[in-house]
């Protein structure tokens, strides 16, 4: 097996004098789906946004540690952020499509990048991804519509769609059927196991019974501590910690 | 009996009622022992009520209403039937004959008015009497009736609530009825500027100079279209040219590049420009950046350049509404929600990529809303124009030219002497109704706009 798409070595995470994550190894694997599960707080969707430096968004937040892509730290001088979020894309636990044409919202990523020569080269990434996506046949007669004028699964759906027509080799999702309905939910699982072989995925998720139906790995988090990482199946059928048994059974969280 | 005098008796009339009224209720109050709704300072103020706002009520109708029966008494005094035909003259005579009934005449009285005199303080306390009679009988009748009606079961509390709640319509309504009144004014005058010039020449007309009227046409004179565009090339393009980037700019740092501790001090002092009160900008516009302006046309070889150029008005006018910009386009951006711009910024856009596609667009009808609104203040807005525009109305496309805008006129129009009828004065009651509408509709667009927006991220 070669070595891994990310790999994650002694990270701890500060917001002001508040420490939210303490020293967290993990590595994850490209054609992987790894869930990160945990009670709220806990802390896994924060380390998720540290994999494609979205913290550097919040004024005073503080990593430390090493996060490498493909064996480059990410937290290096010279690592161009532009390019790391390129490569690991990011879906969010609301879908948030931008106010503007269905077509415009998956052309955002290659524009910016300047992935295509032409605007048929363009539309061809466009309907790649919309396919890829599951919403192709659902939206092929009005690409010109606004994208906030899908339902909510057909939006994150869009949004996934965003994200992978910039051709990542990541892609993130945080929580990204909490805000959906159950059938909404079964189609993006099911969009899940399709990409599963394209990126590696990695997925914060509330819902249990979805990190045991969608990944092959599980880490579990618990106030801001890995606890327990494996695959999906040994931490749910015979986890090794008492804090995971408990978490797993229901006891708390 | 003076106004003072009759309103300390009305109070005092009042203050009785309600010694007397909690006293009655506090009687009953020992007299059984149980409780009652009403406490007997309720009672008290009930009554006092019904005593003093009746006669209050009564007394300002009478204070409009009374100078007209004055003086209708007065002309039945047969020295009036040497009066002038109705008119200025008799109009100034008669407020001469009131100024010298009241004692207030200063200099050789005109001697029609002298003889007109007595019979004006005779009618005037005539009048105060029966004025006075009436304000007390009004408000001791109420004042006693609403005394019998103090019973242990009567619930004076619960009208004193809608007493109160009168008082506070009454106060909100005068501001609307304020408003209504100066727009009806504005109107009436119009129209009867309407009837000497016709509203097609009014608007379209090319030709300004109220100097000098022509009896026969008035309206060959008083064609405002000159001010119409100079108003707007003023305050809707060069101000807006200064104020939309400048603006929007600092909004664009302010929300999104500026460090909590720089935001804290740069948007207050921004605010504070909002607060230089319009005159300040005057003096500047005027003394200083007109100057200035005028300097750099001639040395560009525009030697003809106006010292009270547009661009000079128009400057410092988008300089005075940069912070009006400012905030309202800082509370649009700041309305787009984060999770729009998180997304832009996970997809690998820089800052300024996601500004500029993303949080602009999602931002742009409330930034088009605050516009709107500026340029309705812009047009509006009459110190920096007073001190810095010219007088003389020109169609221009030229900022180095002089030109005029419709506050300045309407203020040239009405300060100076001029009678009170002659087209030239009514021209100002036009003008002003017409600046009423366009900022008006202005407004109304930028609010609707700025609402159906809000709308669609709550």
């Amino acid at each position: 097996m070669n070595a891994s798409k990310i790999s994650a070595r002694n990270v701890n995470v500060f917001y002001g004098q508040k420490q939210a994550i303490s020293d967290v190894s993990l590595d994850f694997d490209s054609d992987v789906v790894t869930a990160l599960i945990g009670p709220s707080g806990c802390g896994k969707s924060t380390f998720l946004r540290t994999l494609n430096r979205m913290n550097d968004t919040i004024a005073n937040a503080r990593v430390e540690g090493r996060i490498a892509l493909d064996g480059e730290d990410i937290y290096a001088a010279e690592m161009d952020v532009v390019q790391l979020r390129a490569r690991v894309g990011m879906v969010f636990q609301k879908p948030n499509p931008f106010p503007k044409s269905i077509f415009e919202n998956v052309a955002y990523g290659p524009r910016i990048h300047g992935l295509a020569s032409g605007s048929a080269q363009l539309a061809d990434i466009v309907e790649r991804s919309l396919k890829r996506a599951g919403l192709w046949d659902e939206v092929k007669d009005r690409l010109s519509d606004s994208g906030t004028a899908l339902s909510g699964g057909q939006q994150q759906r869009l949004c996934i769609a965003r994200a992978i027509a910039v051709d990542p080799e990541v892609i993130l999702m945080d929580e990204p059927c909490s805000a959906l309905d159950p059938i909404a939910t079964a189609r993006i699982e099911e969009l899940i196991h399709e990409l599963k072989g394209r990126y590696a995925i990695v997925i914060v998720t509330h819902n249990m019974q979805q990190a045991a139906r969608v990944s092959q790995r599980t880490a579990f988090f618990h106030l801001g501590s890995l606890v327990e990482y494996g695959t999906t199946s040994d931490i749910f059928t015979n986890p090794r910690q008492e804090r995971t048994k408990d978490y797993i059974t229901g006891r708390y969280g | 009996m003076s106004i003072l005098v009759l309103s300390f008796l009305v109070v005092g009339l009042g203050l009785i009622a309600w010694l007397t009224a909690r006293m009655r209720a506090a009687g009953f109050r020992r007299a059984t022992g149980a409780r009652f709704s009403s406490l007997p300072s309720h009672h008290g103020a009930f009554v006092a009520l019904w005593t003093v706002l009746p006669a209050a009520l009564f007394l300002a109708v009478w204070a409009t209403a009374s100078p007209a029966l004055v003086t209708d008494r007065v002309l039945t005094d047969p020295a009036a039937a040497q009066l002038p035909p109705p008119g200025f003259e008799r109009a100034a005579l008669l407020s001469e004959a009131r100024e010298i009934a009241a004692g207030k005449s200063f200099g050789e009285p005109t001697p029609l008015a002298a003889k007109l005199a007595p019979a004006y303080a005779d009618a005037q306390s005539h009048y105060d009497w029966i004025g006075s009679g009436v304000a007390l009988l009004l408000a001791f009748a109420c004042g006693a009736w609403a005394f019998t009606r103090v019973r242990p079961d009567f619930r004076a509390r619960s009208k004193i609530e809608r007493v109160i709640m009168a008082l506070l319509l009454a106060a909100s309504l005068i501001a609307i009825l304020t408003t209504l009144g100066i727009v009806v004014s504005l109107l009436f005058e119009s129209i009867r500027f309407f009837q000497m010039v016709p509203i097609g020449q009014f608007l379209f007309g090319t030709h300004w100079s109220p100097q000098v009227i022509d009896a026969r046409d008035p309206g060959a004179s008083l064609g405002a279209l000159p001010l119409f565009w100079g108003t707007f090339f003023i305050g809707a393009v060069i101000a807006m040219i200064v104020a939309i980037p400048f603006g929007l700019m600092s909004a664009i740092y302010l929300t999104q590049y500026a460090h909590p501790r720089a935001r804290a001090w740069m948007k207050p002092i921004i605010e504070v420009l909002a607060g230089v009160p319009t005159v300040v900008y005057g003096y500047f516009a005027a003394l200083t950046v007109a100057p200035l302006v005028r300097d750099f046309a001639v040395s560009i070889g525009v030697s003809w350049a106006s010292s009270e150029s547009a661009l000079a008005a128009g400057l410092v006018m988008g300089i005075m509404i940069i912070p009006f910009v400012s905030s309202m386009a800082d509370d649009s951006i700041a309305a787009v929600p984060t999770a729009m711009r998180d997304g832009s910024l996970a997809m690998g856009a820089t800052q300024s990529e996601t500004i500029r596609r993303v949080l602009l667009p999602a931002a742009l009808p409330g930034v088009v809303g605050g516009v709107l609104l500026a340029v309705s203040r812009a047009i509006g807005e009459t110190m920096i124009v007073v001190m810095a525009a010219s007088g003389v109305a020109t169609l221009t496309l030229n900022p180095f030219a002089s030109a005029t805008t419709v506050t300045k006129q309407i203020v040239d129009l009405l300060t100076g002497e001029a009678e009170f009828d002659s087209p030239k004065t009514l021209a100002a009651f036009a003008l002003g109704l017409t600046l009423f509408v366009v900022t008006l509709l202005l407004n109304i667009v930028a609010l609707t706009v700025v609402k159906r927006y809000r709308e669609a991220y709550e």
